[in-house]
C-alpha cells in the first residue's frame, strides 16, 4: 500500500512525499513507515506511543479512528493511507492577537 | 524573511472569498511548490468551514476535505504549501488559537482581515521551527506576480 506524507513530515522521510509499505493492517504500516524513518516518530506519535491529537490517518477516504477495528484494519496493496494534521484557527479575543492587541479593525 | 509568491489571480480570489463568507471567516487551502525562500503558489482551493457553532470568530477545515484536496495537489504535481483564512472585523495578525492549532510546519499561514465586508489587510506568516514544542510564526512577505512561468510538471504533462 502507498502511505501519502503530508508537507511537514517531508524533511524527516528524506523529502519523500510517499512510501510504499508491505503490510497487513494499518499500524504495521504505520510501523514500518517510522521505522524506515525514525526521525517521523517524535512528530506522529506522543509519548505513549499513540498518534499525537492533531494528527489524522484516513485510509482511502476513512477516518481510521471512526473504523470499527481502527488501527488493526486489514489494509490491501492497492490502499492508501493520509496522514493529515489538523488545521483549525479563528480570530484573536481581546489580548490575544500577535501584534494586534486585539483591537478591531474599523 | 521568508517570502510567499502568489500569482494575481490567488491573492484576489483569497481576498474575495473572505468577502463572499462575511460575517463568518472562509479557510482554504494553497497549493504550489517549494521555492528558494518559501513557497510560490499555484492554486488556491476553497474549504468549508466546519466552525459552524462559531463561523464568524473560528473556522476548521474537515481532515477528510483535506485529503480530497492533497490528492488534488498530487494530480498538479503540486503540494499544500498553506493555508489561508479570514478574521472578520478583526486584525490580520495571528491569534493564540492559529498559533494553538497551527501544525502543518514549513508552510505559510494566510490571513485577510475583512472590515465590514471588505477584504482589507493580507499578511502571511510562515510556521517556522522543527517540532510543536520550538514552532512559532514568523511574518512574511507576499509578493504578487502576475503569472509563474510553466511548471515543468505541466509542461512535461503535455509531452507526447
Amino acid at each position: 500500500m502507498t502511505i501519502y506524507v503530508p508537507t511537514p513530515l517531508r524533511p524527516y522521510a528524506a523529502g519523500k512525499d510517499a512510501l510504499d509499505v508491505n503490510a497487513g493492517t494499518v499500524s504495521g504500516a504505520l510501523d514500518e513507515l517510522t521505522q524506515t524513518f525514525p526521525d517521523l516518530r517524535q512528530h506522529l506519535l506522543n509519548e505513549a506511543g499513540k498518534l499525537r491529537a492533531f494528527v489524522n490517518v484516513y485510509l482511502n477516504d476513512e477516518d481510521v479512528g471512526y473504523l470499527p477495528d481502527k488501527d488493526a484494519t486489514a489494509v490491501s496493496a492497492t490502499n492508501t493511507l493520509s496522514i493529515i494534521p489538523s488545521i483549525a484557527g479563528g480570530t484573536c479575543r481581546p489580548g490575544d492577537c500577535a501584534f494586534g492587541a486585539g483591537t478591531r479593525a474599523e | 524573511m521568508s517570502v510567499l509568491q502568489l500569482t494575481r489571480a490567488v491573492y484576489e480570489a483569497i481576498r474575495a472569498h473572505g468577502e463572499e463568507t462575511y460575517p463568518h471567516e472562509c479557510c482554504g487551502a494553497l497549493l504550489g511548490k517549494p521555492a528558494a525562500r518559501g513557497w510560490r503558489i499555484d492554486a488556491a482551493v476553497k474549504a468549508g468551514n466546519t466552525r459552524t457553532d462559531s463561523a464568524h470568530n473560528r473556522y476548521n477545515i474537515a481532515p477528510a476535505e483535506l485529503v480530497k484536496i492533497e490528492r488534488e495537489a498530487r494530480s498538479l504535481g503540486l503540494s499544500i504549501g498553506g493555508f489561508y483564512h479570514s478574521h472578520p472585523d478583526h486584525p490580520a495578525q495571528w491569534s493564540q488559537t492559529d498559533f494553538a492549532e497551527a501544525h502543518w510546519l514549513g508552510c505559510s499561514y494566510v490571513i485577510t482581515a475583512v472590515a465590514q465586508g471588505r477584504a482589507a489587510v493580507t499578511n502571511s506568516f510562515f510556521l517556522a521551527g522543527t517540532t510543536e514544542e520550538d514552532k512559532r510564526f514568523e511574518q512574511e512577505k507576499i509578493e504578487v506576480v502576475a503569472a509563474f512561468e510553466p511548471l515543468a510538471a505541466f509542461g512535461e504533462s503535455k509531452k507526447p
